[in-house]
This record gives structure tokens, C-alpha cells and sequence, in this order.
């Protein structure tokens, strides 16, 4: 007659399931739709957190295509802390086996760009550094200085032009034209802000973050795009305010 | 700013569940409005806009902490690494009150994201006691233990909710958090009288109350099934209970929560302004 939260929360996420025994109604009988109510709290709320985490996401596949997708989601994959801020971190993984979506290659790395958004949103405050002093520097101290980057700094790599089909269907932006964009996000103050950066661009930040002398990054960047040109990402850090720390290494 | 042994109270005044897009006009002219509720998993980030509004609002209203994901109820033990989030959170912030729910919402690592309903039964009461006993301990506080809203029963329940929060609260020493709501919508979902409900509750215990909007349906059987909701106004029937409630234990800090759908302002402040009304009509 006891009713265990392990049966309680199998038949929460199992439509097919039988309502346990020993869930009554006032009148003693079985409980029926009063465990629906349940059943519709946790599958619609989670979809709901889902929809406001992921909107460009929903606006490619369109609300009721979300909604099957969600729902299947959200019981395969329910979240695994109270910090609904950040669920769904699961998404993108799901959106690359989900078959009805697999004409849409770029959605899973969508995903991971609205994942990157929230973190962004919710990372710890930064100070820039003041990046006047790095105008005055000769070429050659430049290239040994090493960066220290916000921790709201996100990038995400893709082979589809991510940037420019998030701003397409949530800031009425133009029309994408194919090619392979990384995703940096920098945050100024509160509000992410998103830049489109070349392969080599996001090979160049992610080699300042781990540490990398900036002479190192741009070798690492050139590697991939030998014409490589730091500006657009080097300018898109500074006026992000999202270089925190700028130190030399000893001159050899 | 506060020092570390002035816990601040709730004032005996309406407050409103804090939602983001109010911020300006609420420190423009907040009205009715004296305290302010957020729920502590919105504010667990480690920076950025949410910790800035709130370090804000702090500095000019009385804030109540209300967690809705610790799953004080759950058979696992409490979440660790949650207990130490909301320490945290408490321990900067320094909040007037601090509350939770007798409901679970996590099992085997998977968290339901809703307030799902107990056994009322000796061997949940020692759980729930052991649970509260840690939460109070990491806090260094006491807490307020919400009345949930339910939909069913559980056949093996041997006591009635009533008595098992007043046993609760002598076991642990936490204090009741009454939600008027939620006494109208289990009582009609479980054909109970809420004046009854009301009569029973340990009502000396209680340091806040809650009042929202909910949902009306009905079962397979032609039964009344409300929903507690938080997504509309107050109905006129909890508004009596309310009135009836607050005259007899005299006031209380007095919460208007909505969740879902969330209105203007204006519309909040309006039913502060009713729960001002209400509370004025009765000496401390």
C-alpha cells in the first residue's frame, strides 16, 4: 500500500504507466486524473523552462514541433539539479540523435550557443583591465604578453554559421550565407554579447584563454588561416571588456 | 550594511514574489509593498544582472528567501551540494526570513521541478524532522515549512496534515509558513472544511503568509479539482479565508505570489493593497 518516490517518479514521466496503488481521492478511490495534475506540473513546467532557455531553438523547429521535442527531452532527460537556469545542457547531444531533426545539422551547435548565452548571463563579474597601456608596447613585447579573460567569456566552434543564424531568428539579422563560424560571447555589463569570429578567430581566443603569449595564439590561428588578421577578435575582447588581466613574460 | 548578528523580520505588510521586470518600478514607488520574496534558486548564479538587482533590493527592502528545490520531503538525503548553494546564498544576503516547502521534488538525481505530495506517516515525519534538523543547522537559522497544495491522498497517511506540521515544528522548532491558497485548494481537492483546517493549524507557529491565484477543473467523477497555479488573482473566497485567518492570530507578513503569466505592476500592487486593507482592520 506504500507508494515509494521510485514509483511515484516512474509514473510521472510514463504516461502509459498505471497510477500507483494506494494514491486515492477523497472518497478512497483510485486517484486517477488528480495524478495527471502531477504529471502535467512536472512534463509542462519542464517544457516551459526549456522553450524560455532555448528560443531560437524553438523558433527554427516552430512551437508544437518544440513541444513533441521537449516533451521527449524532458523525460529522458529530466534535470539533474534545481538549477533550472541552467537545464538542458543535454540538448544539444539529444538534437544530434533525434531523427525528425536531422536535415537541420546546425541546431545541435545552436544549442550550444544558447547554453553558452545563459552561462555567460550568469557568470561571476569581471574588472577589465585598461588596455591603453597595450597601444604604446613594441611589437615585440606584445607578442610575449599573456591574457587573462572574464569568466563570462564563452566560444563555441561550428562548421555552420551559427552566429549569423541566431541574429537571422532572434534580431531579425540577414540572411546567413554558408560558412563555419565560432561564436564568441563576451559581457560588457549584464547582456551577452554575441560576435562571429572565423575558425581561426576562435583558435586564436581559445589559446589566449588557456594562456597562451599572444605571439602563441596568433601562430596557433595561422595554422588554420594564414592570412589570419587578430583585430576583429582581438577588438571584440577589449571592447567586451573581457580581457581581465594583461601580463608580460620576461624578455629572453 | 547589516552586521552578521542583526537578522532583520518580515514586517507585519504586504510583500510580493520578486519578478525581474518589475525591478524599476518597484524602486521607483514600490506602493503597498514593504517586503520582497525571490525564490533562492533564481539567485545562485555566480554573478551578472540577477545577484546585481538583488544586492539592490536588499539595501531597501526586507528580503524572505523561499526555496523551491531542496525536496525537503525527498526518502534520499538532502543534496549536498544544494544545502551549501543555499547556505551561501544566506549567508551573503542575510535575508528576514528564509522558508521551504512539506513537499519533494527530487529522486535518483532526477529533480521534478514541482512540489510533489507525502505520506503523512511517522516515517515521513522522522525524515522530514532529520532533513529540517540539517537545513536549520547549515543555516544557522530557522526556517518556516510551507503547507503544500495537493491533489491527492496517500491511503497509508495515518494523521491529518495539520497535526503532522505541528509535530514538525515541535520536533525541530521551525516555524509554519501558512499559505491561504493552498489551504483552500488541498480542503476542496480533498473535501475538507478550510474554516476546519484553519481551526486545527497551529496558527502561533506561523511568521508569513501566502495568498495566489489558482485553477479550477474538475476529476473523472464530476469532483472539484483546483490547481494551484500562481497564475491569476486572488479569488474572493481565500480572500475571506484570509481575513478570517488574520483576525483571529493577528497579522502577518503577507505574500501575494504570482508565477505564470506574470501581470504589470499595477496589478500586483492592487493586490497588496487588498491584503494592506485586510491587515489594517487588525491590531498587532
Amino acid at each position: 500500500m506504500s507508494v515509494g518516490q521510485a514509483e511515484f517518479r516512474a509514473a510521472i514521466f510514463d504516461p502509459a504507466r498505471d497510477v500507483p496503488d494506494g494514491l486515492v481521492d477523497p472518497e478512497g478511490r483510485p486517484a486517477g486524473k488528480r495524478f495527471d495534475v502531477y504529471r502535467n506540473n512536472v512534463v509542462v513546467s519542464l517544457c516551459n523552462a526549456l522553450a524560455e532557455a532555448f528560443p531560437v531553438i524553438q523558433k527554427l523547429l516552430g512551437a508544437h514541433n518544440f513541444g513533441i521535442l521537449a516533451g521527449h527531452f524532458v523525460r529522458q532527460h529530466p534535470p539533474s539539479s534545481p538549477l533550472i537556469a541552467h537545464y538542458g545542457s543535454a540538448l544539444p547531444g539529444f538534437l544530434e540523435g533525434f531523427a525528425p531533426v536531422q536535415n537541420l545539422g546546425y541546431l545541435p551547435d545552436i544549442a550550444r550557443l544558447e547554453l553558452a548565452l545563459r552561462r555567460a548571463y550568469h557568470a561571476a563579474n569581471s574588472t577589465p583591465a585598461d588596455a591603453t597601456a597595450l597601444q604604446a608596447m613594441p611589437p615585440e613585447r606584445l607578442l610575449v604578453t599573456r591574457f587573462t579573460l572574464a569568466p563570462s567569456v564563452q566560444l563555441v566552434a561550428s562548421d555552420w554559421p551559427i552566429a549569423a543564424i541566431w541574429r537571422f531568428n532572434a534580431e531579425d539579422g540577414p540572411k546567413p550565407e554558408m560558412r563555419a563560424e565560432t561564436a564568441l560571447l563576451t559581457r560588457p555589463e549584464f547582456d551577452p554579447v554575441l560576435t562571429a569570429l572565423t575558425p581561426a578567430g576562435g583558435v586564436f581566443v581559445e589559446a589566449l584563454r588557456n594562456g597562451q603569449s599572444l605571439g602563441e595564439a596568433l601562430e596557433a590561428a595561422a595554422a588554420i588561416e594564414p592570412e589570419f588578421d587578430l583585430s576583429p577578435a582581438f577588438s571584440a575582447l577589449v571592447s567586451g571588456g573581457a580581457i581581465t588581466e594583461i601580463s608580460e613574460d620576461p624578455l629572453p | 550594511m547589516l552586521d552578521a548578528t542583526s537578522q532583520r523580520s518580515l514586517p507585519l505588510a504586504p510583500g510580493i514574489g520578486y519578478k525581474p521586470q518589475h525591478f524599476a518600478e518597484i524602486l521607483r514607488d514600490s506602493g503597498p509593498v514593504r517586503w520582497l520574496e525571490i525564490h533562492a534558486e533564481n539567485y545562485m548564479g555566480d554573478g551578472g544582472r540577477p545577484i546585481a538587482q538583488l544586492r539592490h533590493l536588499v539595501e531597501r527592502f526586507p528580503i524572505s528567501v523561499h526555496g523551491v528545490g531542496l525536496s525537503i520531503g525527498g526518502e534520499a538525503p538532502l543534496d549536498a551540494e544544494h544545502l551549501a548553494r543555499l547556505r551561501h546564498l544566506v549567508d551573503w544576503l542575510n535575508p528576514a526570513s528564509f522558508s521551504e516547502h512539506l513537499a519533494w521534488s527530487s529522486h535518483e538525481a532526477a529533480f521534478l521541478n514541482d512540489l510533489l505530495p507525502l505520506p503523512y506517516t511517522q516515517a515521513t515525519l522522522t525524515r522530514v524532522a532529520d532533513h529540517i534538523d540539517q537545513l536549520q543547522e547549515a543555516l544557522g537559522r530557522q526556517m518556516l515549512l510551507e503547507n503544500p497544495s495537493t491533489y491527492l491522498a496517500f491511503a497509508e497517511s495515518e494523521m491529518e496534515e495539520t497535526d503532522f506540521l505541528r509535530e514538525i515544528a515541535q520536533r525541530t522548532g521551525c516555524g509554519l509558513l501558512l499559505d491561504i491558497n493552498n489551504v483552500f485548494v488541498s480542503c476542496t481537492n480533498q473535501k475538507l472544511d478550510p474554516r476546519g483546517y484553519i481551526a486545527d493549524f497551529p496558527l502561533d507557529l506561523v511568521g508569513e503568509v501566502h495568498l495566489g491565484g489558482h485553477d479550477e477543473q474538475e476529476d473523472e467523477h464530476g469532483a472539484p479539482l483546483l490547481i494551484d497555479s500562481h497564475g491569476a488573482e486572488v479569488v474572493d473566497p481565500v480572500w475571506t479565508l484570509y481575513a478570517e485567518t488574520i483576525a483571529a492570530m493577528g497579522p502577518r507578513p503577507s505574500l501575494i505570489e504570482w508565477d505564470t503569466d506574470v501581470p504589470e505592476w499595477p496589478v500586483l500592487a492592487a493586490e497588496a493593497e487588498r491584503a494592506a486593507h485586510i491587515l489594517a482592520q487588525v491590531a498587532p
